[in-house]
């Protein structure tokens, strides 16, 4: 499944320059250390942090997208950064294990 | 590629949010140079945890990469406060790190781990109050 795929399955779009990404798998963390040890490939990363440092991880670990749980909103200038590097943000209005219930539906 | 291709950064230790700048050029470099892109995830996770060490604990400090025909070098020097006990540090889960570091996501005590887990070699040489020097190779195999 794509990233842009998840738009019209309750997801909305902060940012995706690069919606045409397959999704492969899911991970859910917070601490950052914690996810880019763990985090795979092409997984969509599920989460509620939102600083800048959530794009250089994401790039690092090279997930599909970063999901933004419970409403957490974006700031202005780390969706600039997530655009320069070419990071899908999305966001869920559902917590995390509703939003991860969600994904696993649209994935399997 | 039979010389050594060799990348220096300067890390900037006095602003958390830019911490991750050199690692994630190096990724775009190795990309460009057409790297594994395993090789790239390994050795670019690893530099970012060690830029993210020397911003919290060391006021920065330099980073170089090395990329050979069969292996990739990343060595971390700073002239910070040196690690008390090593072992320690290397633990899942033991940190220093500040609450404010932990607001931002980090000071899981996953950084020196991460980077053993992502490397196939690494050391580390610290004195304290002199400063540490970690040395890492990612084998292209």
């Amino acid at each position: 499944m794509k990233v842009s795929d998840l738009l019209n399955n309750g997801f909305l779009e902060i940012t995706l320059p690069d919606g045409d990404r397959e999704i492969d798998g899911v991970y859910i963390g917070d601490l950052l250390s914690w996810v880019m040890g763990r985090a795979s490939q092409d997984n969509a990363w599920i989460t509620i942090m939102s600083n800048i440092n959530v794009i250089a991880v994401a790039t690092l670990a090279d997930t599909a997208c970063v999901i933004l749980a419970e409403d957490v909103d974006l700031p202005e200038d780390v969706k600039a950064q997530a655009e320069i590097k070419d990071i899908n943000v999305l966001k869920s209005p559902l917590p995390i294990y509703e939003t991860a219930v969600r994904l696993h539906e649209l994935l399997s | 590629m039979s010389e050594p291709l060799v990348f220096h950064y300067e890390v900037d230790g006095s602003d958390f949010t830019s911490a991750g700048t050199a690692s994630v050029a190096v990724k775009k470099s190795l990309r460009q140079l057409g790297l594994p892109s395993e090789v790239i995830r390994k050795l670019s996770i690893a530099m970012y945890e060690g830029e993210i060490n020397m911003v919290i604990h060391a006021n920065g400090g330099t980073a170089d990469v090395i990329v050979t025909e069969d292996h990739v070098d990343i060595v971390l020097k700073d002239n910070g406060p040196g690690i008390p006990d090593v072992e320690k540090a290397m633990q899942e889960g033991y940190s220093t790190a500040t609450a404010e570091i932990h607001s931002l996501g980090f000071g899981a005590g996953m950084g020196l781990p991460n980077m053993k887990r992502y490397s196939d070699e690494m050391s580390i040489e610290t004195e304290l109050g002199v400063g540490t020097t970690i040395r890492m190779r990612i084998n292209m195999a």
